[in-house]
């Protein structure tokens, strides 16, 4: 492309004062990573592509699915079923072709995550999973390497900047650890499928993420550095919360790479250990032999209720000190999408040991659900 | 002396919104008596913030004090 229309695509931002023909060369020249093409992703993305970002990655192994259209404005219907760090690349390159974009159609591990995000000026956290948001921010930190962060829960977004290059008279700039040292075990936070989140959320957030991301490298404004901005889409709440370094969060991050590559991050975040988990089928077929004390490990208040089968309810948080209601030597938990229930089932395998047999509802009771309509 | 604790995310589900709880000095002595009205809260991760600082150790609090506790989100 021609000087002149690199000029015009970028017209409005680089007649900024604060902005100008420099801010736009050092967009051009940035390499940023983005992480997750969801809720958060997609919107990012698009002003990233759009703003004329030089260099942009995307890396998810996800595929798309309909009930992510209400959030991921990126795809369409005929995105379905496709990877979408390779959709999301292909429409960004439409939106921008005087820019690069590259998919990574993978999951972000341990084994590829120094060695990817060392390649980038800037990495964007849009995951959808703790596991994920520890390894990234420990990778950051190793690598000395900007990590604007993100995430949504419902109704409310955070967003904030962690690990700045660091700034003049500033020893040490604040991590994710900082705020939050060691990851919440499973059960002790809802992720979005159990939780919802309304559509138009992320793209608010994503978007801070993406101006937090042009402000970082342009140099511009004040980006959230050793700050969470915290938003509330039902009251137009606003809080900004200052934080600082923890005495302690050093030594919670692996000192080296070699130390990275030996952390399981799944392992530390609780994530699902499948070998005693079942399908709704199984499920069906061991309620017909009876014998079995089912839980609801939700909390009281979620829907849907349930009344096809016999269960008790003890919510997650209680299980442990309630095992005196199962009596059963089978018991089923169930929650609403099999996260929470395969927490329930390593709590109580912890409890009773061999001496009972325990399993989680796998898809949980929104599945088991479809499943019977579908019957 | 009240002091007025503002709750996000899953916190405010558990208390709603904004609670308020009367006769605490600092903020040990809130999370005490907070984990008594809501015992959920107890087995929950968050952090507190007063007038909009993080803390990571027991605070002093005045009646003019903001508290807050904000859980992680990990939504995307």
């Amino acid at each position: 492309m021609s000087d002149q229309n690199l000029y015009e695509r970028y017209h409005r931002q680089i007649i900024l004062p604060e902005f100008g023909e420099v801010g736009q060369q050092k967009l051009l020249k940035a390499k940023v990573l983005v992480i997750g093409a969801g809720g958060l992703g997609c919107p990012a993305l698009q002003y990233l592509t759009a703003a004329g970002v030089g260099t942009i990655a995307i890396i998810d192994d996800d595929v798309v699915a309909l009930n992510n259209l209400h959030r991921q404005v990126l795809y369409s219907v005929n995105d379905i079923g496709l990877s979408k760090a390779k959709r999301a690349a292909h429409i960004l390159q439409q939106l921008n072709p005087e820019i690069k974009i590259i998919a990574y159609n993978q999951r972000l591990a341990t084994q590829n995550a120094l060695t990817l995000i060392d390649d980038f000026d800037i990495i964007i956290d849009g995951t959808d999973n703790f596991s994920t948001r520890y390894m990234i921010n420990d990778a950051c930190v190793l690598l000395n390497k900007p990590l604007v962060y993100g995430a949504i829960s419902q109704f409310e977004g955070q967003v904030s900047v962690f690990n700045p290059q660091p700034l003049k008279g500033r020893n040490e700039a604040v991590n994710y650890r900082d705020l939050f040292p060691d990851p919440p075990r499973d059960g002790e936070v809802l992720n979005c499928a159990e939780a919802g989140v309304l559509g138009v959320l992320p793209g608010i957030i994503g978007t801070m993420m993406a101006n937090e991301t042009i402000k970082l490298i342009t140099g511009i404004g004040e980006p959230l550095i050793d700050q969470l901005f915290t938003y509330n889409a039902l009251n137009n709440q606003v809080y900004i919360l200052n934080l600082s370094a923890r005495k302690d969060t050093r030594s919670l991050i692996p000192k080296d790479k070699k130390e990275f590559l030996k952390i399981d991050y799944e392992w530390l975040c609780a994530a699902p250990v499948q070998q005693n988990e079942i399908d709704s089928d199984i499920f069906n077929r061991m309620m017909v032999k009876g014998n079995i004390d089912v839980i609801d490990v939700r909390e009281l208040h979620e829907m849907p209720t349930v009344n096809e089968f016999n269960h008790i309810r003890i919510p997650l948080a209680q299980l442990g000190d309630n095992t005196s209601l199962i009596k059963s030597d089978t018991v089923i938990a169930f929650c609403q999408s099999g996260k929470r229930s395969l927490q329930a089932a390593k709590i109580l395998s912890g409890i009773f040991g061999d001496s009972k047999k325990i399993y989680s509802l796998r898809g949980g009771i929104v599945e088991w659900k479809k499943q019977k309509q579908t019957v | 002396m009240s002091v007025k604790i503002i709750l996000f995310g899953k916190l405010a589900d558990l208390a709603g919104g904004t609670v308020s709880v009367d006769n605490v000095a600092d903020t040990d002595s809130l999370i005490e008596s907070l984990n008594k009205r809501y015992p959920e809260l107890a087995t929950t991760k968050y952090v507190i913030a007063v007038d909009k600082q993080v803390i990571t150790e027991n605070t002093v609090l005045n009646k003019k004090s903001m508290v807050a506790l904000l859980p992680p989100f990990s939504g995307g």
